[in-house]
């Protein structure tokens, strides 16, 4: 199977803290991967560094073998964890910015898409709530015929409902020469579409498999071994 | 029946268990055609890869049959159905005198209840 993504040896650090220490990560084909961690854990610095927002201390990326770039922008599909649109656009005018941008943007998906979701193409921005802003957002990274959807916490700001339908329209835009990686603490709600999970801790990756197999071995969800993982040790009875 | 996934067993498992289920009660008939992987995929709400593996489990059973040309079809062998069927209601027997001895009821009493039930 052909390998879409891969990290070798990746650092990076902020001042004293290190945000991601020595990730080691391959993405093949047609995977839908979860990305899980606690707050903190260094998931969206990995994805900015996939998209070329940011830089590594030391190791490296490669898409397709490609550097992130222009000439990876053009087959990855980015949701970054902030919205960065002009609040004085409409819906329409950001469908025609993405169509413009990108080759493989789908307007009969979006169309769909907006159809499905309630998205009306005069709605200004400025006045859409915080949960169908960021529908909207999920609209167009979707839209897109692209080789790897890169979604930071998808599904954080949304009804259950809507999450159902980001979930199912995930599973059924599955391709066998696309991925899906997600980052997410939401796991319950994302366990059954992953193919794998990766679990980022410190910077660190501490866990990666198929949810098969961790059901196997352990017995239990992905979320609950998340939970036990990394509980909170209550040390003095109280808050810290 | 729709698919009820619960939190300890591998996914596929469950699936495949219920797919089994499908064919056995004829909701699947014997010979007519499977749904294909997408759409189960899409119905359970789970990952196509995992339909997929639950799915080879059923090839494996012998209960559906992959044509190159016209996609996968339930098998019309009677005897594979019946036993599988035979199979399912074992396991679940088996089921529920563990739960009644985790109630304090060794198998006489349970089957008493099973009378009654009746």
């Amino acid at each position: 199977m052909s390998e879409l993504l891969r990290c070798s040896a990746l650092s990076r650090s902020f001042g004293s803290l290190k945000a991601l220490d020595n990730i080691n990560l391959k993405i093949e084909a047609g995977k839908i991967v979860g990305l899980l961690g606690p707050n903190g854990a260094g998931k969206t610095t990995l994805l900015k560094m996939m998209n070329g927002l940011l830089q590594p201390d030391s190791g490296e990326i490669r898409i397709c073998e490609m550097k992130p770039g222009v000439e990876t922008k053009k087959i990855v599909s980015y949701l970054p964890d902030k919205m960065y649109f002009a609040d004085w656009m409409r819906v329409r005018d950001i469908k025609e910015l993405f169509a413009d941008f990108y080759t493989d943007f789908d307007k009969s998906k979006s169309t769909e898409m907006c159809r499905v979701l309630g998205l009306d193409d005069g709605q200004l921005i400025r006045t859409l709530s915080k949960g169908t802003k960021e529908k909207m957002q999920l609209m167009l990274v979707m839209s897109r015929n692209a080789r790897l959807y890169l979604l930071d916490e998808p599904i954080g700001g949304v009804d259950p409902a809507t999450r159902d339908f980001i979930l199912k329209t995930i599973i059924t835009n599955y391709a066998e020469n696309s991925s899906v990686l997600i980052s997410t603490h939401l796991i319950s709600d994302v366990e059954q579409v992953l193919d794998e999970v990766v679990f980022l801790q410190d910077g660190r990756i501490t866990l990666q498999d198929t949810v098969d197999n961790i059901r196997e071995k352990n017995g239990e969800s992905v979320d609950s071994l998340f939970r036990t993982m990394f509980k909170f040790e209550n040390k003095t009875g109280g808050e810290e | 029946m729709d698919f009820q996934l619960n939190n300890a067993l591998p996914i596929w498992k469950q699936l495949a268990e219920q797919l089994k289920e499908r064919i056995v009660t004829g909701e699947y008939p014997a010979g007519t055609h499977f749904p294909t992987v997408r759409d189960l995929a899409a119905e359970a709400g789970v990952n196509p890869n995992t339909m997929q593996r639950a799915m080879v489990q059923l090839e494996n059973d012998g209960l559906i049959i992959t044509n190159r040309t016209s996609g996968r079809v339930v098998t019309d062998d009677r005897k594979i159905i019946d036993s599988t069927r035979t199979l399912l209601a074992l396991e679940r027997t088996d089921r529920f005198f563990k739960d009644m001895k985790a109630l304090g009821y060794n198998s006489d009493a349970a089957l008493k209840f099973v009378k009654e039930g009746m």
